[in-house]
């Protein structure tokens, strides 16, 4: 039966057209369509990877950033307490250097009165000697100006003397 | 039953019957017809033709004319239209056969008056098809893989995408898991070949120009996809597939003074691609095949009265439905199952050597 005999135009149209089928689609069709394809599914894997590891990232970061505020506040707090210690120590040292300082101030001031004091009292005790003896002076000069009484007095020393000799 | 349903069956009734009236008016007019031989009716139609026959009114032939080239060893090239044909003439002393060994094909006389197959290359029926769907799919696959080359791999929208759909479908379950490593060689031409062949019996299933010719169910056609396939499994066969089908590992007494294993093994060779030949072909020839009887069934009822032939003739129309889509799941089948089984056969030849345990 013709049906189960293969027709040799057929045979030779066949061979032809599949033959160029063939090689115009698996040489430019298929391949490309496929490795686009295929592109594409290695490029959604990246991206969700990258999108994963970027996720991950951002949590590494958002944990560091937390725990770099965290120490920024202890140190702030920290610093403010040092600050405060050390206002309080330096107020206090001042105190106290001040205090020292003025006692010394007061103490050399009264020393030194008290030199003073003692120079104007030796010197007022030396004029009022000199003084003094110049009075007694004046006071003999004027009173043995006659000759009597320079003999009186002569008399009057040597008895005295003499009384304290005896 | 609802109501949509009852009004299209009763207007397909009545369509059915204005057609019967017509057609048995028709037989009176032509006087007695002689009864339609149903046998002829279907070969006709699913074998090749030197014209596309469409229908015919009253006497006259309908049919778009195919050109025809023969190279005949006495008197050279001839290229001209089958309408030359027409009536039953002779052209440049070449005729269609009316009967005998090459009964429909175009023959010459020798000088002995004996009737000789010329070579024929012409452009028939099948093969006007099949170079038809040939350029569609190139078409096809081409925009689809252009629409790729020039937009990159961004996600697609309508045809493209449904076509990607289906591509990947094809390559991921039938190719990838049958041939397993080193896929991507054979891919492309595997790829091709369902595609074909699923152009192919598509087409066959419309009834009107360009489709309807029986391109998958006809052997010569098969008969090369087989041959390919047949040479990329046995140029694909690995050192261990050769060793398999030589020396198999079975009892010595199998292979050693009479090579029983090695023959079946080699006979296995050519009995895989036959298959799938024998397959293809049958399936496709039997699908039109049964939409014809199911067709003629009407013709054939005519002479039995009325009521019969209107009965008939519904049961004719549901039945070519029902066949018609299992028709359309058998185009995708058989694409599937030819592409599957060749797959298949590379994936064997491909075999590595067995692990010792």
């Amino acid at each position: 039966m013709s049906l189960l005999t293969p027709d040799s135009g057929l045979l030779f149209w066949m061979l032809i057209s599949f033959g160029i089928v063939v090689f115009v689609l698996a040489k430019f069709g298929f391949p490309v369509i496929l490795k686009m394809v295929e592109e594409r599914k290695a490029y959604i894997e990246e991206s969700l990877f990258m999108a994963e590891k970027a996720r991950t990232e951002l949590d590494k970061v958002k944990v560091e950033s937390e725990r770099i505020i965290e120490n920024a506040r202890n140190e702030h707090l920290e610093i403010i307490n040092e600050a405060s210690r050390l206002r309080d120590l330096l107020i206090n040292d001042a105190k106290t250097k001040a205090a020292g300082e003025a006692d010394k101030i007061i103490e050399n001031a009264r020393v030194q009165i008290q030199s003073e004091k003692e120079e104007a009292i030796r010197d007022i005790r030396r004029q009022v000697a000199g003084l003094s003896v110049d009075i007694a002076e004046k006071v003999l000069r004027s009173k043995l100006a006659e000759k009597d009484e320079q003999l009186n007095m002569i008399n009057r020393l040597l008895d005295e003397i003499n009384i304290s000799k005896s | 039953m609802s109501g949509k349903l009852k009004i299209f069956l009763l207007l397909l009734s009545a369509f059915i019957l204005t057609f019967h009236q017509v057609r048995a008016s028709d037989a009176v007019a032509a006087g007695k017809e002689e009864p339609l031989n149903v046998r002829e009716f279907i070969l006709e139609h699913i074998s090749d033709s030197y014209e596309w026959h469409i229908t015919t009114i009253g006497d006259k032939l309908v049919s778009i004319p195919l050109p025809v080239i023969v190279y005949s060893k006495i008197s050279g090239w001839h290229v001209f239209m089958s309408s030359e044909f027409h009536g039953g003439h002779a052209h440049e002393g070449l005729f269609i056969a009316r009967e005998g060994e090459y009964k429909g094909k175009i023959v010459e006389l020798d000088t002995a008056g004996k009737e000789i197959k010329p070579f024929d290359i012409s452009i028939t029926k099948n093969v006007f098809s099949l170079l038809f769907s040939s350029v569609l799919l190139i078409i096809i696959i081409m925009s689809v893989a252009r629409s790729y080359k020039k937009e990159g791999f961004a996600p697609k929208k309508g045809f493209v995408a449904a076509m990607e759909m289906f591509i990947i479908s094809v390559n991921d379950d039938i190719i990838k898991p049958c041939i397993g490593k080193d896929y991507k060689r054979y891919a492309p031409y595997l790829l091709t070949v369902f595609f074909f062949i699923f152009i192919n019996n598509l087409l066959g299933l419309i009834p009107l120009f360009p489709g309807g010719a029986n391109v998958t169910g006809n052997i010569a056609i098969t008969f090369i996809l087989a041959l390919c396939t047949f040479f990329i499994v046995n140029l694909s066969g690995s050192k261990e597939y050769w060793k398999e089908i030589l020396w198999p590992e079975v009892p010595l007494w199998l292979k050693l003074p009479v090579p029983l294993m090695p023959a079946i093994e080699l006979v296995g060779i050519f009995t895989k691609p036959f298959a799938l030949m024998i397959r293809l072909f049958a399936n496709m020839l039997a699908g039109h095949s049964i939409i014809l009887g199911l067709t003629a069934l009407i013709f054939v009822t005519v002479s039995m009265g009325q009521a019969m032939n209107i009965s008939m003739t519904v049961v004719s129309v549901v039945f070519s439905v029902f066949i018609g889509l299992v028709e359309l799941l058998v185009a995708y089948i058989q694409a599937y199952i030819f592409t599957m089984l060749s797959a298949v056969f590379i994936g064997l030849a491909r075999v590595e050597p067995h692990r010792k345990h």
